[in-house]
């Protein structure tokens, strides 16, 4: 399996059937690349040599049964895996042509930013949620004025713009994931990694931020991961298959998901497991 | 790397050392402690300072017998006060009683656990000296024994609460009554969380110097029976350490490392056996 | 199971219907009164202390009314009292321990919550809370022979020769003062603040420190932006127990703060704090209205940490719901 990428240039995607394999080319740029990657909680393996590339302003969703390293590989686009001390990543992952591992973790983390699974608003008013990131990096500008521009991109503005100054905690489960996701696009990240963001939400909540994903694309790479497939197969533009750590299958969503090339992933999206 | 970046990371890599260096300060004043009174009074810990009365100021040869069986048998009566209404008390809360009246005892015992030494020594001395007219080892005893009930009250409860149902269950399937599960079963499983808070009250009390000043008040001499004033060690160690007397300093860092050796491995062994384990298997 | 002719509405939670007759016939009942018997004592030994103290400074209540609070004059030749010294020495030295204690005490906890590897932060903590048992009457043994010395020697000098201007910073300086009683105190209090810190800023949930990193942050603009905020209210609760148990701090501080019934602004200046003066006087006093006066002391001193405990415990509460706060 090979992806090889500079950005602006063609792109072989491969898949891996097990049997052979097939290839797509598309004269897409690449804003990620996964290249050869191995990952380790201590002695024990999670990924094994994963290849993928992320295709710029675009939706790529990770899709796979619980455990199958969807997560792990999700977090270690932006290296969250080192606040686990027995984590060791072994490979390469590039950010625009550049190794992510061999830079400086938090101008990385600026550039790639995480929604997480449950919403996670800190202990502050709605406005300082979102300043946060931007004050921490001394972004220089109109605070007020950045806040409210990602306040409509996660289009919670209309609802809370009378209360900017209000706990975060007083918004509902929807409205709170929201702000996270305003608070992430805050910074301006060039990839946004969500990590089954609608997972804990509620169905409205849930079509209201799948709405939001597809509007996003056009401002910053997405990289979503879900168990649900239905949700990849409405949002995303490409999906990558794993099970028990393996990459499956990577293609453009509409072919994954009606001519699958591997019979594990048709078992799958016909749901005769996971 | 932009100049902005590498001051934050310097700001960060700078504070979390100084955080480092906090913790280890702290934790260093325990040995400094101990260091201190090894070094100062290890040298006087000999025969004579278990075995002989205190002389006169300015004779040498003194020890502090009379205050190690004074500090003994002061804890040996305050357990007797202490232990039952903890231990008793924590059962009722843990098997009998509604929630009304468990709220009510609890916040009586997290009370009395918050009352500074002193004023439990002033209680005791309108208690039990004021009315006999004079003090007493059962005085020292009453104040110490005070404050060893709600450690032991709270720590019985705990530990009882944690024995599962499912044993409970057992017993009583079996035909035993209420009271005779608790005996047998019940009791017996919590045996070692109870025991524990039991020494660590004891070790709590063991150093208290504040409520014995007017219970106890303090004796040069034997204090036979429990109807006179008593010596008691930490009471002793304030004495000589605040006198102008260097042998008496010398006898104090002696009896502070005695004491506080008492203490810290009573403290240490009730919390190995605590994480022994319980001694219930999971279910 | 034969029953009596009577059946009592259950009254206990866990027994059943089981009818008074049998559960007397069994032992149950006088089980459940004897132990009832032990824990009402609990009760009754607590109010009754509360009414002790209060029927035993009747005397100085009556005749010196509010004025006790206020007046400066401790004069037991004149039969004159007022607890404003020790007031002021109790409030001066406790909130010096804090000033000292907090900053330590809140940065090891940091460390232990966030940095340390749980092995070591364990064994760290269970050094820490070997430290916690250590007797008041140790903590004087070291104020007395090495920080009044270290007072005397290195820290007065230390500070007076630049601040000597500022009234704080005024000499003489003896050693003993109040100070050096916050110092010891500081350092009786610092397990307490680190105990409890630690405790809360572990139970912080995981994600808002991933959340704050994942935007960029250095792992201390996680923690001290992010985690110790969170954890706040019961960070501040550990050091409202610690504050409690400063007030209550007897031996040490009799020890070291020299035991001069006197209001003064320098910290060096010698002073007395309530418990001190109860615990040197105690069985000096001759006359019962010097006596109950003291004992008013005992009953100003009680009221404080009954609330400061209070306080605390409300606040402790207080973050053990916030902790799981984000509704779904």
């Amino acid at each position: 399996m090979q992806a090889s990428s500079k950005p602006g240039l063609s792109v072989n995607i491969v898949t891996n059937t097990g049997t052979g394999t097939h290839s797509e080319t598309g004269p897409l740029p690449m804003r990620m690349t996964v290249s050869k990657v191995n990952f380790y909680y201590g002695s024990k393996q999670i990924l094994f040599d994963i290849n993928l590339g992320i295709a710029d302003k675009r939706v790529t969703a990770l899709i796979g049964p619980s455990g199958c390293g969807k997560s792990t590989l999700l977090r270690a686009m932006n290296r969250m895996h080192e606040t686990v001390h027995t984590s060791r990543l072994e490979g390469e992952i590039q950010l625009d042509g550049q190794n992510i591992l061999a830079q400086d973790v938090t101008s990385l983390r600026r550039r790639v930013g995480m929604v997480f699974q449950r919403p996670n608003p800190f202990p502050k008013s709605i406005f300082d949620n979102v300043a946060y990131g931007l004050r921490i990096n001394g972004i220089k500008g109109s605070t007020s004025e950045m806040v409210e521009k990602s306040l409509r991109r996660a289009a919670l503005w209309e609802e809370v713009k009378d209360h900017l100054h209000k706990s975060a905690y007083d918004l509902s489960g929807g409205q709170q994931q929201r702000l996270c996701i305003a608070r992430a696009l805050a910074v301006e990240p060039e990839v946004l990694l969500l990590d089954e963001p609608c997972s804990a939400l509620d169905p409205i909540s849930t079509a209201k931020i799948e709405e939001l994903l597809v509007e996003l694309k056009s401002l910053t790479t997405i990289t979503i991961v879900t168990h649900n497939m239905q949700q990849a197969a409405r949002v995303s533009d490409f999906t990558a298959f794993l099970l028990t750590g393996q990459m499956i299958e990577f293609s453009p969503t509409p072919q994954l998901f009606t001519t699958p090339s591997d019979p594990r992933t048709e078992a799958y999206i016909t749901g005769r497991f996971g | 790397m932009s100049a902005r970046i590498k001051w934050r990371r310097f700001v960060s890599n700078f504070m979390l050392t100084l955080t480092g260096v906090c913790a280890i300060v702290s934790v260093s004043v325990l040995f400094f402690i101990l260091g201190y009174l090894v070094f100062n009074g290890g040298t006087s810990i000999n025969w004579a300072f278990f075995t002989r009365l205190p002389t006169p100021v300015g004779e040498a040869g003194g020890g502090m017998a009379n205050a190690i069986i004074g500090s003994a048998k002061l804890l040996m009566a305050a357990s007797l006060l202490g232990v039952p209404i903890g231990f008793l008390g924590g059962i009722y809360l843990a098997e009998f009683s509604g929630s009304a009246v468990a709220s009510v005892v609890r916040y009586a015992a997290d009370l009395l656990n918050g009352v500074p030494s002193i004023v439990i020594g002033i209680f005791a001395y309108s208690l039990v000296v004021l009315p006999f007219k004079h003090f007493s080892t059962l005085a020292g005893a009453f104040a110490l024994g005070l404050m060893m009930i709600p450690i032991t009250l709270r720590s019985t409860e705990e530990f009882l609460n944690g024995v599962p149902r499912y044993l409970r269950e057992a017993a009583m399937a079996l035909g035993a009554s209420k009271w005779k599960t608790i005996a047998s079963v019940v009791v017996p499983a919590a045996y070692r969380g109870i025991l524990t808070a039991i020494l660590l009250a004891l070790a709590r009390v063991a150093g208290e110097t504040a409520p014995l000043l007017f219970t106890a008040f303090g004796n040069r001499f034997w204090s036979p029976g429990w109807e006179q004033p008593t010596a008691s060690l930490p009471v002793m160690i304030f004495t000589y350490a605040v006198s102008p007397y260097e042998d008496w300093h010398r006898q104090a860092w002696a009896a502070g490392l005695v004491l506080l050796g008492l203490i810290l491995i009573i403290n240490i062994l009730a919390r190995t056996i605590l994480s022994r384990g319980i001694a219930v298997p999971r279910s | 199971m034969a029953t009596s002719g009577t059946t009592l509405p259950n009254a206990g939670p866990v027994t059943g219907s089981r009818s008074f007759g049998s559960r007397l016939r069994d032992g149950d009942e006088i089980a459940r009164l004897i132990t009832l018997l032990f824990a009402a004592s609990v009760v009754l030994i607590t109010v009754l202390l509360v009414y002790e103290l209060w029927i035993n400074s009747a005397m100085p209540r009556q005749k010196f009314g509010l004025h006790f609070f206020v007046t400066q004059v401790w004069d037991p030749v004149m039969d004159e009292y007022g607890a404003l010294p020790f007031i002021y020495g109790t409030l001066v030295t406790s909130a010096l321990s804090l000033l000292l204690a907090v900053p330590l005490g809140i940065g090891a906890a940091i460390f232990l919550a966030e940095l340390a590897p749980p092995r070591i932060s364990d064994t760290l903590q269970f050094f820490i809370d070997l430290l916690a048992a250590v007797p008041s009457v140790i903590y004087g043994l070291l104020g007395v022979f090495i920080i009044v010395p270290l007072m005397r020697t290195v820290i007065f000098p230390g500070l007076n020769k630049p601040l000597g201007f500022m009234p704080f910073f005024k000499g003489p300086s003896y050693g003993v003062g109040f100070l050096t009683a916050g110092i010891v105190m500081a350092i009786m209090v610092i397990p307490y603040i680190i105990s409890v810190s630690r405790e809360v800023l572990l139970s912080v949930p995981r994600d808002q420190r991933e959340a704050a990193l994942a935007l960029g942050s250095t792992r201390w603009e996680s923690t001290w932006k992010v985690v110790v905020p969170f954890a706040k209210t019961g960070i501040l609760g550990s050091v409202f127990l610690a504050l409690a148990r400063a007030l209550g701090e007897t031996m040490a501080v009799t020890m070291v703060i020299g035991n001069t019934p006197k209001i003064s602004a320098s910290l060096f200046a010698p002073g007395y704090s309530i418990a001190a003066v109860i615990a040197n006087e105690f069985t000096e006093a001759t006359g019962d209205l010097y006596l109950q006066a003291l004992i008013e002391l005992g009953l100003v001193l009680f009221l404080l940490t009954f609330i400061l405990n209070g306080l605390a415990r409300l606040l402790i509460i207080v973050t053990a719901q916030k902790g799981s706060g984000v509704p779904t």
